[in-house]
């Protein structure tokens, strides 16, 4: 073996014993638990891998989720990116502190988020106190789907919000000049201008608000929502009634539904910045 | 183009405006629940530490808990982490990138699965079972992604190849070249991946939940305990204790992450 053949061969194991210990460990406590909960429907037999599409309860719950996730990471992208590209071209005294407030919660569990939406749309809320102040007694939203979404909006928002400034910082400002040199109007201008150039952004930023928005539990069991949901619907499923091949079931079903969008959304990503 | 750009837009103001009142006004509700005597009454019913102090007595265990489980899951991705960033950083095959792309599953996948996975595989295990050491691996599970992708990055960038040639051509040995060279030159980059997960692993609930134990409580936990069991007070003051624990930390990323551009500019 030549010298540099030996060298290489060296580097090669190095990089084998660096990959080593993350390997073993993921391999032990990811792929092995995670094969088994995979396996573990089958002892049930072959149809508990289908149930989520042959019991109305658990599609409803899978429909439920998606279109929840759906609105979610819509009304998301747009009002993220309307108040991204407001922040990204102004300058004023307390910008940054602003911009640092608003994506603070993306460190808050679902579990605050939770609590702050019965603070305005639930029993004790700050919705009950006006509606009953107008003499419509105490209203409450926390408890159902409108609570569920305004929770899921509260933390899909700060990452919107962070990745829009950030992508709308670095636009390109003369292709906008040029645009209104021309006369374009200002819709024409979002459209043929803005919306181009935030294209990665938006499926980006999309995918990753999509999947939270579907393996969400915290939010949904703190508010203990009426409108149930899927991370709801397998925890139930395990904690009350030990059903543990039906919670792998929907686990499963959960996990590739999440991954086949962020999946797609990859693809769509490196297409869109080949072109 | 910041000339054009101040041009008024009221319907975006609008919008930012209405946003940041949607953001702030809960947080501002919770803080002043959480140090007025009675929520119905308001401020009128004076202003009180009382909460915080029962907050502290029924959950400080679980703030402690939830700081030193934070580090430990810092100090565990290092050690798995920027070995492994290392590597999938100098290895242009295709394994490389399937490793790198399988390894991200756990923060594609939700977590309430990988949580079920680890009970299933491991949950007969007791002593594993009633430590924290369980809640550990989920976090470490979780968080190891985000670790990794952030180094790998940054050992990626070209000047370091040169660099770390010159010093293998000076006769410095690997462990010289990764602790006394490398190390030093993502260091910022690490820092920054170890701010994030301390920062996840802090606030994680969806994996907690399932593989806690009624004597391993971390903060989170105990949070969606006190909002389940407690007067709003309680959950206030405790959403309260959180914030202060969480923010200076967040402060401390983005000044991080701020000093890092600046330095590398990109």
């Amino acid at each position: 073996m030549s010298g540099h053949a030996a060298a290489q061969n060296r580097h090669h194991r190095l990089l084998l014993a660096c990959l080593a210990p993350a390997t073993v460990f993921f391999v032990a406590f990811w792929i092995l638990p995670v094969v088994r909960l995979i396996a573990l429907p089958a002892e049930k037999g072959w149809e508990t891998y289908f149930l989520v599409l042959t019991d109305s309860r658990y599609m409803w719950s899978m429909i439920n989720t998606v279109v929840l996730s759906l609105a979610t990471t819509v009304v998301t992208l747009v009002i993220g990116g309307a108040v991204g590209v407001y922040l990204a071209r102004r300058r004023f005294a307390g910008r940054q502190v602003l911009l640092s407030l608003l994506t603070a919660p993306l460190a808050f569990p679902g579990v605050i988020i939770g609590f702050f939406i019965i603070l305005l749309g639930g029993r004790q809320g700050w919705f009950a106190d006006l509606s009953s102040a107008v003499g419509m007694g105490r209203m409450t939203f926390a408890y159902g789907v409108i609570g569920l979404f305004l929770g899921y909006l509260y933390f899909s928002l700060p990452r919107a919000i962070a990745s829009y400034t950030a992508a709308a910082e670095a636009m390109d400002g003369q292709l906008e000049e040029a645009a209104r040199v021309l006369g374009a109007s200002r819709w024409e201008i979002t459209r043929d201008v803005w919306l181009p150039q935030l294209a990665p952004t938006t499926v980006a930023c999309g995918a990753i608000v999509f999947a939270t928005a579907m393996g969400a539990f915290g939010t949904a069991f703190t508010l203990a929502s009426k409108f149930e949901v899927v991370p709801i619907t397998i925890y139930n499923e395990f904690t009350n009634y030990a059903n543990f091949a039906l919670a792998a079931s929907l686990s499963i079903a959960l996990g590739l539904v999440t991954w086949a969008v962020l999946f797609l959304a990859r693809l769509a990503g490196t297409t869109s910045s080949g072109a | 183009m910041h000339a054009q750009s101040q041009k008024p837009a009221p319907f975006l103001f609008l919008i930012t405006c209405v946003v940041c009142l949607f953001m702030f006004v809960p947080v501002i509700i919770s803080v002043m629940a959480g140090l007025v005597n009675n929520y119905r009454t308001g401020l009128k019913s004076g202003l009180t530490l009382r909460w915080l102090q029962e907050v502290w007595s029924v959950y400080g265990s679980t703030v402690s808990a939830s700081v030193i489980l934070a580090l430990v899951c810092v100090a565990c991705t290092l050690l798995l982490g920027v070995p492994c960033a290392y590597a999938l950083a100098r290895s242009r095959s295709r394994y490389a990138r399937a490793f790198e792309e399988v390894l991200t599953l756990p923060v594609a996948v939700p977590g309430l699965a990988t949580a079920l996975a680890l009970i299933l595989a491991y949950g007969d295990i007791n002593l594993l079972r009633q430590s924290f050491g369980f809640i550990l691996i989920g976090h470490i599970l979780f968080t190891l992604p985000f670790m990794v992708r952030t180094v790998s990055s940054a050992f990626q960038r070209p000047d370091l190849l040169a660099i770390e040639e010159a010093a293998r051509t000076l006769g410095a040995s690997f462990m010289q070249r990764f602790l006394g060279v490398l190390v030093p030159a993502v260091f910022p980059a690490i820092l920054a991946g170890m701010l994030m997960v301390f920062t996840l692993s802090i606030g994680e609930f969806n994996l907690t939940w399932m593989l806690h134990t009624p004597l391993t409580r971390t903060l989170p936990v105990g949070l969606a305990d006190s909002y389940a069991s407690m007067r709003i007070e309680v959950g206030s003051a405790y959403t309260l204790i959180f914030i202060l624990v969480i923010l200076p930390i967040l402060w401390l990323l983005q000044g991080v992450a701020n000093w890092v551009q600046k330095r590398y500019g990109n």
